[in-house]
């Protein structure tokens, strides 16, 4: 198909302001009379408030003070059930619950203010790890310490172990992490009688932020206004805890009558916002002589904190993916996510994905060892084709080729010659330092899972202004991954008109319509699939009403909404997501049609480890993936780099460090991230299989490359060591002891 | 409450031009900065040093801006990312930035971009241990670092043809 601007790396649509340093984040909005706020937080992980005391020589009149009184309509945050309170009244759950929150102009005061707010907790026994909260000793959380669980059943997993040549088991675990978006979350509230609730604010969700607002005033829909400002970046970070803070910051707002700031510092975003769930995985996997799976029994967990928050959907999402490309007659998946007294955890690209899919990848690796296959060999041996079923029983109908992919990605990074290069050299020599190379293969689904599209009914709105100018309004919002652009892309390409003729409306919930959360890899493949359609409406009306013919100019189009508009007033466009009706889900099986749409991948991790001091180097790293058509190249290849790059940071140096349920290393000094001197050279690849159902053949692309990274490096030091990785991060201190143990 | 120091007056230069403002001595230049001068492009991502979205250039040399405190910037010239474009024409580096995509999100980006142009005024064709080194100490979470690097290249190879 030939294109206009898809395919083409036009430039970032705010890429202008953004290198200018004109970019207006929430905290460089100032408003007349605008206040700062704090939250003071629970000093214990579990227990009952007794008493809160304001001591110190501190002026406390002049603040406005905050509690769960305060609350005109319900306390909670509502997301998906309203467990979580916005304030804890009477118990605390988790040590970084918020209690009372602080009002005052002046913020140096307003700091020496929260130290002298003392909380008194009668504490209770707090549980903070899987097996202490699936052991029910306390019970934390509902009747059992679950949020949810799942239990996907394929073939007949029981009968089929007694025919297998080989049963491999394994455990693995994955721990917490920290988004760690260069922005910190902030936002500002303004309550008035006239106008209601408004909030500014770094976010991915205006509606649920809306929602969450409209449950905790009391208030209907048009009371409440969400407005997104330039967002500093969000991988799921800023999916659901935005909510906390705009319903803190409105608080204040209403009780002083003045407009509130809240901005987390680093400390307070890393010790209080959502993170990835820890997680563990048992395997249990039949394969017969020659490597052929029979069966896979997987069993998952997820520790999701306090509060249910996005557990559930985190959890579904890592269960269905927890079998990969693969095609296995019998499978049985079991999971569950469990409560502890952490701060909730919650959405973080690749939403639960990137945990299981580590597991599985190791392990398929142990699997080839026991049989005595290559690593490869074994994979080839069970990749899903097309026509084939995948562990929740959605025959895949894609033109999947993952045979061409590992291909294509061991040629790229001369795989197979490494590989016994490495082999025999970390055999013979004496040297220190050991060289290995590995590679994981995966899948992972655009939009949201089973029924949620269909759910979720997204909508959006596309209007010709009458000197020509096209407005696209969608909920879908800018962090840095590029809608702007990609939204421009698409509707120009419908239109047949260049990217700068479109404008995107910020999004506000008083003017955009609700085109669902910008998570789940579905902004490109199913939001932008109704930008098309929006498009293609537009052009429909003018065209069907005679204004324009086709073969048109920019300038024949400008003039024929001119005249339009002139004739019949606005020229809108609406377009409501419709549910393809082959793609079937049953809610209770857990079974069908999973997702619209996969992106299929392979990724490869050349490291070398200096096995004195067990650190890791990641010498280069091959990443290909079909991921439907390309919109815009350099945009996608940026996607995957920066995934790569946290991927990298998961599996050896993001490592949160735990003390009773409070993170303690809550700085970027000690919570170490990838720097530019720690990555190798990203090398990024796409096949294109256009997608009958996505704009111009668009998949979704976001959080694939943190499902790979990890497994792929882990494969890569085993490798290299020898060493046998259960568990990510791989930090230094871990590796070493697990070295002395192999030389032991 | 424990007493304050004074406010001092402090003068000095500030993307080309006389600045003074009164603050703390130990107030930090990042906030007086964005709160006195309106300067908001200079950004702050962690507080303590370790991230560089605060980068401004200080008598040419890149500082984090959240560990100088205010009484340091007297008599000193200061360039921030304002001060990089001139009469609205990017700077090489900005431009690159764009067409390369070496900004995503955009909150590092005016401190990378100072870090980047420092390192440019060290090393007119830096090679990729220099651009990697020279931006160590600016952070980047959405881009893995690579379309920077590019971004850099870029900028020194449009600095060539001019030349």
């Amino acid at each position: 198909m030939q294109t206009r601007v898809i395919g083409k790396s036009v430039p970032r649509k705010e890429g202008r302001e953004k290198v200018a340093g004109r970019a207006r984040y929430v905290d460089d909005l100032s408003f007349p009379g605008m206040l700062h706020g704090v939250t003071v937080r629970s000093p214990a992980a579990r227990g009952r408030i007794r008493a809160t005391r304001f001591e110190g020589e501190i002026p406390w009149h002049e603040f406005t003070v905050v509690t769960a009184k305060d609350i005109p309509g319900k306390n909670c945050i509502a997301l998906l059930i309203e467990d979580q309170p916005c304030l804890a009244a009477e118990f605390v759950n988790h040590p970084e619950e918020a209690i009372v929150l602080l009002a005052h102009h002046d913020r140096y005061l307003l700091e020496e203010a929260r130290r002298c707010v003392r909380i008194e907790i009668e504490p209770m026994p707090a549980i903070f790890s899987i097996d202490d909260s699936l052991a029910r000793e306390e019970i934390i959380w509902g009747q059992d310490n679950i949020f949810k669980s799942f239990h996907v059943e394929k073939g007949d997993v029981d009968g089929a172990w007694t025919g297998a040549a080989f049963v491999v088991e394994g455990t693995y675990e994955t721990g917490a992490q920290e988004q760690l978006y260069i922005e910190p979350q902030g936002m500002i509230a303004q309550v008035s009688e006239a106008e209601g609730v408004t909030v500014w604010g770094s976010l991915q969700c205006p509606h649920y932020v809306h929602k969450a607002l409209m449950v905790l005033f009391g208030l209907p829909r048009e009371r409440i206004r969400v407005v997104q400002t330039e967002t500093g970046g969000g991988f799921g970070g800023k999916e659901e805890y935005p909510s906390m803070i705009a319903a803190h910051a409105a608080l204040l707002a209403r009780k002083s009558g003045r407009p509130v700031k809240i901005i987390y510092d680093r400390a307070e975003d890393m010790v209080a916002t959502t993170k990835r769930h820890p997680s563990r995985t048992r395997h249990r996997t039949a394969v017969d002589r020659d490597g052929k799976l029979l069966a896979m029994d997987i069993d998952f967990t997820v520790d999701g904190g306090a509060y249910e928050t996005l557990s559930p959907v985190v959890l579904s999402r890592g269960t269905i993916h927890a079998a990969g490309p693969y095609a296995c007659p019998n499978v049985r998946i079991r999971s569950r996510a469990v409560a502890t007294n952490a701060p909730p955890h919650g959405a973080f690209r690749g939403f639960g994905a990137p945990q299981s899919v580590f597991a599985l990848e190791r392990h398929l690796d142990r699997v080839a060892e026991a049989v005595g296959i290559a690593s490869d060999e074994l994979r080839r041996r069970n990749f899903i084709h097309e026509g084939q079923t995948l562990a929740v029983g959605q025959v895949v109908k894609e033109k999947v080729d993952m045979n061409g992919l590992m291909g294509r990605a061991f040629e790229l990074s001369g795989y197979h010659a490494k590989r016994k290069q490495f082999a025999a050299e970390n055999s013979n020599a004496r040297g220190a330092i050991k060289r290995g190379i590995g590679f994981a293969s995966f899948l992972h689904g655009a939009g949201f899972t089973g029924s949620g599209e269909e759910y979720l009914a997204s909508e959006v709105a596309m209007e010709a202004m009458a000197d020509g100018t096209v407005h696209i309004l969608a909920g879908s919002t800018e962090m840095g991954q590029g809608t702007n652009t990609i939204f421009a892309q698409i509707a120009a390409e419908a239109l047949r008109l260049d990217c700068e003729q479109m404008k995107i409306i910020q999004p506000d919930t008083a003017y955009v319509p609700n085109s669902g959360p910008t998570v789940a890899s579905r902004t490109a493949m199913i939001v932008g699939k109704l930008v098309e359609t929006a498009g293609l409406g537009l052009l429909k009306l003018l065209t069907d009403g005679g204004f324009l013919r086709p073969g048109y100019t920019a300038a024949d189009f400008s003039r024929a909404c001119g005249e339009y508009v002139a004739k019949h007033g606005p020229l809108k466009s609406f377009v409501k997501y419709e549910h393809p009706r082959d793609l079937h889900w049953d809610d209770q099986k857990y079974s069908g049609d999973a997702y619209g749409a996969y992106a299929w991948a392979l990724y490869v991790a050349e490291v070398s480890v200096d096995i004195r001091t067990a650190e890791v180097r990641v010498n280069d790293f091959v990443a290909v993936q079909e991921v439907g058509k390309v919109i815009n190249p350099v945009l996608a290849a940026g996607q995957i780099e920066g995934g790569v790059a946290q991927g990298i940071g998961f599996a050896l140096y993001e490592n949160v460090v735990w003390q009773e349920g409070r993170m303690v290393n809550a700085q970027m000094t000690n919570y170490v991230m990838p720097t530019s001197v720690d990555l190798p050279a990203i090398r990024v690849y796409f096949e294109e299989i256009p997608y009958g159902r996505g704009p111009a053949g668009a998949k979704g692309i976001g959080e694939l490359p943190l499902d790979g990274t990890a497994p792929a490096i882990a494969n890569a030091i085993a490798h290299a060591t020898g060493v046998d990785v259960r568990r990510i991060p791989i930090t230094a201190e871990s590796l070493l002891e697990m070295l002395e143990a192999v030389h032991a | 409450m424990p007493k304050r120091a004074r406010k001092i007056r402090v003068s000095c230069e500030v993307n080309g031009d006389a600045a003074s403002f009164e603050a703390y001595p130990m107030t930090r230049l990042l906030d007086v900065l964005r709160e006195e001068l309106k300067l908001t492009g200079t950004k702050e991502g962690c507080g303590e040093g370790e991230c560089g979205a605060c980068s401004i250039e200080m008598d040419g040399a890149l500082v984090n801006s959240c560990l100088v405190p205010a009484l340091q910037a007297q008599g000193v010239k200061i360039r921030t990312i304002e001060g990089l474009a001139i009469h609205g024409s990017l700077h090489a580096v900005q431009q690159a930035f764009i067409t390369h995509g070496g900004a995503q999100c955009g909150i590092c980006t005016p401190g990378m971009i100072l870090a980047a142009v420092n390192l440019l005024a060290r090393h007119s064709q830096p090679d990729d241990t220099q651009i990697r080194e020279g931006l160590s100490g600016n952070l980047c979470r959405c881009t893995g670092y690579m379309k920077i690097f590019e971004s850099v290249v870029a900028a020194v190879r449009r600095a060539e043809t001019r030349a």
